[in-house]
């Protein structure tokens, strides 16, 4: 975790690659959420 | 914004280092990078630099680079405004100053291993790596040939194999990594004879570039190139004259290409995280503008049975459909009962 | 090849099909030498400048006109705009035709195609704009394929998946918009590291936001355009609603056009004031910046609303197809004409026929497989079994 990162291009590139991690995690999550979220909707 | 975003990684920071007291701050903290502690880099002395070519040569046979078009010793190449290609990680170019009475200038060119490399921010298979030595390095294992790189590099140094169908490469100049990996300095600064070409530790170099400005400030241009510009990068240069002069850009600014994409970058997850919730908002409140109108309007009912869909419809001529047989069931019921009492 | 094939009524040798077959034939002889022999065979491109018209045209200006498809879903399902819904299905076509051949486009100008997976596999060059850029075209193309499938599973007659494919529409929908702001503004990121390169007047740090802005622009003028070409070529194929409600979608995304044109050209001189660069606009590029701001931003956005305000369906179209080429401009402009605008003429860029060969053959395609499923699938009618439903 504690890394130490010389370059600023060094410390992006790894919370870049963290943040694309949460992206797509959260990207797929939606689905469920969405689903979660409509399940009991009454109109239609 | 970027103001604002630097000063909130700097808090995240500064929160960082407070709960790991002792830490040298410089190199982790978040808002500043120094780069690679003891990164090595060359200095060319632009004034001291005779045009010989030996550089070029030397480079030639270190990385076994095809046969060039005329031979090194040609010295009438020098007029021409070459660039880097794919047979020639370096050129040294000839300067003619408008003044005639000034000797003609020369400058060798050649990757400017950036300490922000613009080319390995711009990689998006991260082909490119700034190496703790200082040389930043090409994969061509893994290059698909997008040739963003190319674009990237504020140097306009990269090359490209365009004559390859099966294998074409990026190609530029490698700072001679496995011969500083092995403790030996770079081929063209080993051959250069007027010393045009130093190889150190980039800290040092800038010692002794300044130093040598300082004892002659009438023979260079009071500006250490490479310092700063677009990030800083490994390789120096002193002059005698301007640098733009000599096909040096000093429009780039000070800005690396990290720096210059990140800001772009940093808006991406925001995109990701809060456009489903706004759009979903937008599709809720227009869901609800829909539904009140419905149930203001007058002859709702008249409009519910023309928008009704199949399901309703059906649901209803099945209802309708279901009494009718049960009716029907219970008059045959009651037939029947009528029959058995008349038997 | 015999003249006289006769299939039904109709010859297939109308004027149309023979171009068109003229065009296919020139691009698989491009496309052989292009693979047999490298990139330099068929393209122009040098050191100096590694990215000619099949980045300028075949990707920007495709992703940017392709934008009908979110513009649309988006207008319908989100901004609830119900009853354009007849217009969803051909852009959502076009949509995914479009990214579909950028992704093949992008197979000649890559050096190495078979490793176009490479990013997401290999290295995550995730510093990268392209790798953004990347991600999210290979996504979205997927959501436009699953927002597509209703159609040719109701061709093909699969009722039980076509109801599962439609029950994702809105989280589809929502996933459409969100990486389409994405890679349309990353688009135009991907020009932010080259501030050296780039003419001042069209860099910017707004860059991003320019892309996103002028690709609703896109989508909505490409939805018109279209519509404006396929009533020529498929009248037939209409059903009632499609005829009867296509002048109003006409009015509705004319106005929104002009709006958003508004908003655009208000933007850009922003952008100008930012870096102060009002004393370029009277060199050679800034007069070109002129024409682009002018002619191509404010006076659409003018004949737009003077259309709308008179109804005046024909004006409309005309400026829709002047909007499409406006955007052509202005992604070339920033790919090509004002790219390395620095450097002396000898090392400039200009397409070789070849690359021109592909991009035309390329559209070429895209107009082929559009009337192939056009004619075929319930695109520009509603199929009788699912008439009537919601979505
Ligand atoms: S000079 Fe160009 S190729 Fe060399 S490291 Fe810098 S950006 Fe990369
Ligand atoms: S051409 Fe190769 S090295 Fe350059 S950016 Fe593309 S993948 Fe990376
Ligand atoms: S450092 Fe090595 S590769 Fe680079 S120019 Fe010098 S000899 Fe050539």
């Amino acid at each position: 975790m504690n890394e130490t990162f010389y370059t600023l291009h060094h410390f992006l590139l790894h919370t870049e690659s963290v943040t694309y991690l949460i992206m797509l995690l959260s990207l797929l999550g939606l689905f469920g959420f969405w689903f979660f979220l409509t399940a009991r909707d009454d109109d239609q | 914004m970027g103001i604002s975003r630097r000063k909130f990684l700097g808090w995240i920071g500064a929160a960082g280092i407070s709960a790991s007291i002792g830490k040298p701050a410089g190199a982790s903290s978040i808002s500043q990078f120094s780069g690679f502690p003891d990164s090595k880099g060359v200095l060319h002395d632009i004034t001291r630099c005779v045009g010989c070519r030996s550089c070029e040569d030397s480079c030639n046979k270190i990385n076994e680079l095809p046969e060039p078009d005329t031979l090194f010793s040609d010295q009438t190449v020098l007029a021409k405004n070459r660039r880097t290609t794919t047979k020639a990680f370096t050129v040294v170019n000839q300067y003619i100053s408008k003044n005639a009475s000034e000797k003609p200038v020369f400058r060798k060119i050649q990757c400017n291993h950036c300490l922000e490399p613009a080319c390995a921010s711009a990689c998006f298979v991260r082909a490119f790596t700034k190496t703790p030595n200082g040389p930043v390095t090409y994969d061509p294992d893994v290059c698909v040939g997008c040739r963003y790189c190319m674009i990237a590099c504020p140097f306009d140094i990269p090359a490209y194999e365009y004559d390859e169908p099966l294998t074409p490469r990026v190609v530029k100049c490698t700072m001679c990594a496995p011969r500083i990996e092995a403790g030996e300095i770079p081929g063209c600064v080993s051959v250069c004879p007027t010393e045009a070409l130093t190889f150190g530790k980039r800290k040092n170099l800038l010692s002794i570039a300044r130093e040598r400005i300082r004892n002659n400030p009438d023979r260079y241009i009071d500006h250490v190139y490479g310092e700063y510009e677009m990030g800083g990068t490994s390789w120096l240069y002193l002059s005698g004259v301007p640098f733009h002069e000599i096909g040096m850009r000093e429009d780039l600014g000070i800005k690396s290409g990290p720096e210059l994409t990140s800001g772009a970058l940093s808006i991406v997850p925001m995109i990701v995280g809060l456009w489903p919730v706004l759009l979903t908002g937008i599709y809720g409140m227009t869901k609800r503008k829909e539904k009140n109108a419905f149930i203001e309007q007058e002859g709702a009912v008249a409009a519910a049975v023309e928008r009704a869909n199949h399901e309703s419809i059906k649901k209803i001529a099945a209802a309708i459909e279901k009494e009718r047989l049960g009716k029907k069931k219970a008059m045959e019921a009651a037939e029947k009962e009528k029959e058995k009492g008349i038997k | 090849m015999s003249g006289e094939i006769i299939t039904g009524k109709k010859t297939v040798m109308t004027p149309f099909n023979v171009i068109a077959g003229m065009v296919v034939l020139m691009g698989l002889i491009i496309t052989a030498i292009r693979f047999t022999k490298g990139l330099g065979a068929a393209t122009n491109l040098s050191d100096y400048n590694p990215w000619g018209i099949w980045i300028g045209f075949d990707l920007l200006v495709g992703v940017a006109l392709a934008a009908g498809g979110y513009v649309t879903s988006a207008a319908v399902y989100i901004f609830g705009m119900k009853k354009y819904h007849f217009a969803v299905r051909p852009a959502v076509l076009t949509g995914f035709l479009g990214y579909l051949f950028v992704v093949v486009a992008l197979h000649y100008d890559l050096g190495r195609p078979w490793r176009l997976a490479y990013p997401f596999i290999v290295g995550w060059g995730t510093t990268s704009l392209l790798f953004e850029v990347g991600l999210c075209v290979a996504l979205y193309l997927t959501v436009l394929f699953l927002e597509f499938s209703p159609a040719p599973l109701e061709w093909l007659g699969f009722k039980k998946t076509r109801y599962l494919a439609v029950r994702l529409t809105m989280v589809l929908t929502i996933f459409g918009v969100v990486l389409s702001t994405l890679h349309q503004s990353s688009l135009g990121a991907l020009f932010l590291i080259a501030p050296s390169k780039l003419h001042p007047l069209w860099y910017s740090p707004y860059l991003p936001v320019f892309f996103f802005v002028s690709s609703i622009i896109a989508g909505l003028s490409m939805v018109m355009f279209e519509g404006m070409l396929s009533h020529r070529a498929f009248h037939d194929k209409m059903d009632e609603e499609h005829l009867s409600e296509s002048d109003s979608l006409t009015l509705g995304f004319g106005k929104a056009a002009s709006l958003v044109l508004a908003g655009y050209f208000t933007i850009k001189i922003i952008g100008v004031a930012a870096g102060n660069h009002w004393n370029l606009l009277t060199t050679p590029y800034g007069i070109w910046f002129l024409v682009e701001m002018i002619g191509f931003i404010a006076l659409p956005c003018f004949l737009y609303a003077v259309g709308v305000r008179d109804k005046n369906l024909m004006l409309i179209r005309f400026t829709a197809a002047w909007t499409v080429l406006g955007i052509v401009i202005n992604r070339l402009n920033i790919s090509v004409i004002a790219f390395n605008w620095h450097l002396p003429a000898s090392d400039r860029y200009f397409p070789h026929w070849m690359e021109i060969g592909i991009s035309v053959f390329i559209v070429m395609l895209i107009i082929l497989f559009y009337r192939f499923i056009v004619t075929r699938m319930p695109i520009l009618y509603e199929h009788p079994d699912y008439k009537g439903e919601e979505q």
